[in-house]
């Protein structure tokens, strides 16, 4: 067995072996390596056809029509181009969007700068189990209100939200809804024909595909507009300009052909191991589970250790690449803004610690984490005056502590 | 984020991690910190009749800098006179154990905490530790 084992899957995925295979035929003189643009000549039309079959891969995967996908450069951009898009495009409706403060940051920071324009946003809390209440959305729903988006699996806590519900919502109120699908594309099923949403924004290489290149998922029936947020020659139907990625798009095309093949047998193979993983910690005292446990996809477990404080214990785990918080923010001192968002006090956000599992996990990783963590929770916990405190019996938040 | 050689040291083998019967007079305790903030440290020095710190044990919640700053504090401490301990800067402390500039505040915590564990100490003591 090979160390630092990876659980991070939910920050990015290796790129399946099959995926980097057909990547490669697109890049060199003997490959296809045309512009998907060039109408003039057989390099040009040979590119096309590989985006085509790319973009139908793409499409097959969330049961939607070819023609609804747009290739970004990633989920970052997907949801950047659907929110400022659709606000920009439909402001003479009203300047009211909806979100929930456990968005990613691609979601919550262009939020912030439609506020700078005069956009007005609400930030739902959601549930102490990370869930949004559709009653409390339905509440915030203004007459001017444009734009719902709300993500379908969190990126920290892995919960699922009930995206057809908040759909339904949606259109009856003719708000327009976008879903920030990054963490949930290959692990939930996702069919366009049945859900009402109308932008959706995808990542490849959460899914074994590479880096560099995403969707947005923009329906046709109803038609959705979006004011385009990159100029320049037209792709894409206008939406978004730029020269297509050839070998980025047949990779991402190849990924997700690969979820739609074997999403259901994965999915039960790493509920397996999740299952094993959350057996081996459970029963250490002063464990807390972060999130829904049955609203969740299988891959993902976040869980607080009490005492004991995050970064010594990533520190620790040095044989484990886990995360501690979500890696976008992880470079900051501050604890996890999803986890204070569920009500989680500050100690066990800084103590919580993410595992996310994926293709190349096995059980014998597994095992070697759980007795690494058993061993160095142990370790910390004696080191810790936390611990001691707790253990003599003295309540820790009666204490008037100095914030610092 | 990487650590330095020395601080990988001191968090995996901490120095004198334990604890000292606070109501002992002979023994000072400071705990600095806030468990919102991410660190809490607890510093106690045992003192003899001389003045001079014969022991020090340390407990640490808090990131490895931390734990490293307060493990390296116990070693310097002890043998040292409370004058002399007083005297040490967490800047020293920071360029021993190479911290960059976001862990600059473990070592900050870690001379609070001496300072604290002497104060406590010389107030059980009243003028006895003064004149020591």
């Amino acid at each position: 067995m090979k160390t630092p084992i990876y659980f991070d899957y939910s920050a990015t995925t290796p790129v399946d072996p099959r995926v980097a295979e057909e990547m490669c035929k697109c890049l060199t003189p003997e490959g296809i390596f045309g512009n998907p643009a060039s109408r003039s000549h057989a390099f040009g039309w040979a590119s096309e056809k590989l985006v085509d079959e790319a973009r139908n891969n793409v499409a097959a995967l969330i049961n939607a029509d070819p023609k609804e996908i747009v290739f970004t450069s990633g989920a970052t951009e997907s949801d950047n181009l659907a929110i400022k898009g659709a606000a920009h495009f439909y402001q003479k409706n009203g300047k009211h969007i909806i979100t929930c403060k456990t968005e990613h940051k691609a979601v919550l920071d262009t939020c912030r700068h439609l506020e700078r324009e005069g956009f007005e946003v609400t930030y739902l809390a959601p549930e102490t189990n990370g869930l949004i209440d559709l009653e409390k959305l339905k509440a915030a729903v203004r007459p001017d209100t444009i734009l719902v988006s709300i993500m379908h699996v969190n990126n920290e806590i892995g919960v699922i939200q009930d995206i057809a519900a908040i759909g339904e919502m949606c259109r009856d109120n003719k708000i327009i809804f976008h879903v920030d699908a990054a963490q949930s594309a290959g692990k939930v099923p996702i069919d366009m024909g049945a859900l009402k949403v109308d932008l959706m924004s995808f990542s490849a290489h959460k899914i074994y595909g590479p880096k560099g290149i995403g969707a947005l998922y923009v329906r046709r029936k109803p038609r959705i507009r979006l004011e385009a947020q990159m100029h320049g020659g037209g792709h894409e139907r206008g939406m978004r300009s730029g020269t297509l990625a050839t070998h980025q798009i047949v990779g991402m095309g190849e990924a997700f052909r690969l979820a739609k093949e074997e999403m259901a047998a994965e999915n039960e193979r790493v509920r397996m191991l999740r299952e094993r993983l959350l057996n081996g910690l459970k029963d250490i005292e002063e464990v807390y589970i972060n999130g829904d446990m049955e609203q969740r996809v299988p891959h993902n477990l976040n869980i607080s250790f009490n005492f004991v404080e995050g970064e010594s214990l990533m520190m620790a785990l040095k044989d484990l690449a886990v995360s501690s918080g979500s890696a976008c923010t992880s470079s900051s001192l501050e604890p996890s803004y999803v986890l204070r968002a569920i009500g989680r006090n500050d100690e066990l956000a800084h103590s919580s610690i993410r595992f996310s599992l994926g293709r190349f996990t096995v059980e014998e990783e597994i095992d070697f984490a759980i007795d690494e963590i058993r061993k160095n929770i142990d370790k910390l916990r004696e080191l810790s005056p936390l611990w001691e405190m707790f253990k003599e019996g003295i309540d820790i938040n009666a204490i008037e502590w100095a914030a610092h | 984020m990487a650590y330095s050689e020395k601080v990988i040291d001191h968090y995996e083998n901490p120095r004198n991690v334990g604890a000292m019967d606070k109501d002992d007079a002979h023994v000072g305790t400071g705990m600095v910190g806030a468990p919102a903030c991410g660190d809490v440290m607890r510093l106690q020095i045992k003192v003899g009749e001389n003045g001079v710190i014969e022991d020090a044990k340390f407990k640490t919640y808090g990131c490895g800098s931390a734990i490293a700053s307060s493990s390296l504090l116990t070693e310097w401490v002890k043998g040292k006179t409370l004058d002399e301990a007083s005297t040490i800067k967490n800047s020293q402390i920071a360029e021993e154990l190479e911290l960059p500039p976001v862990k600059v505040h473990c070592s900050v915590l870690a001379e609070d905490a001496i300072k604290a564990a002497i104060n406590d100490y010389k107030s059980k003591n009243g003028d006895k530790a003064k004149s020591a």
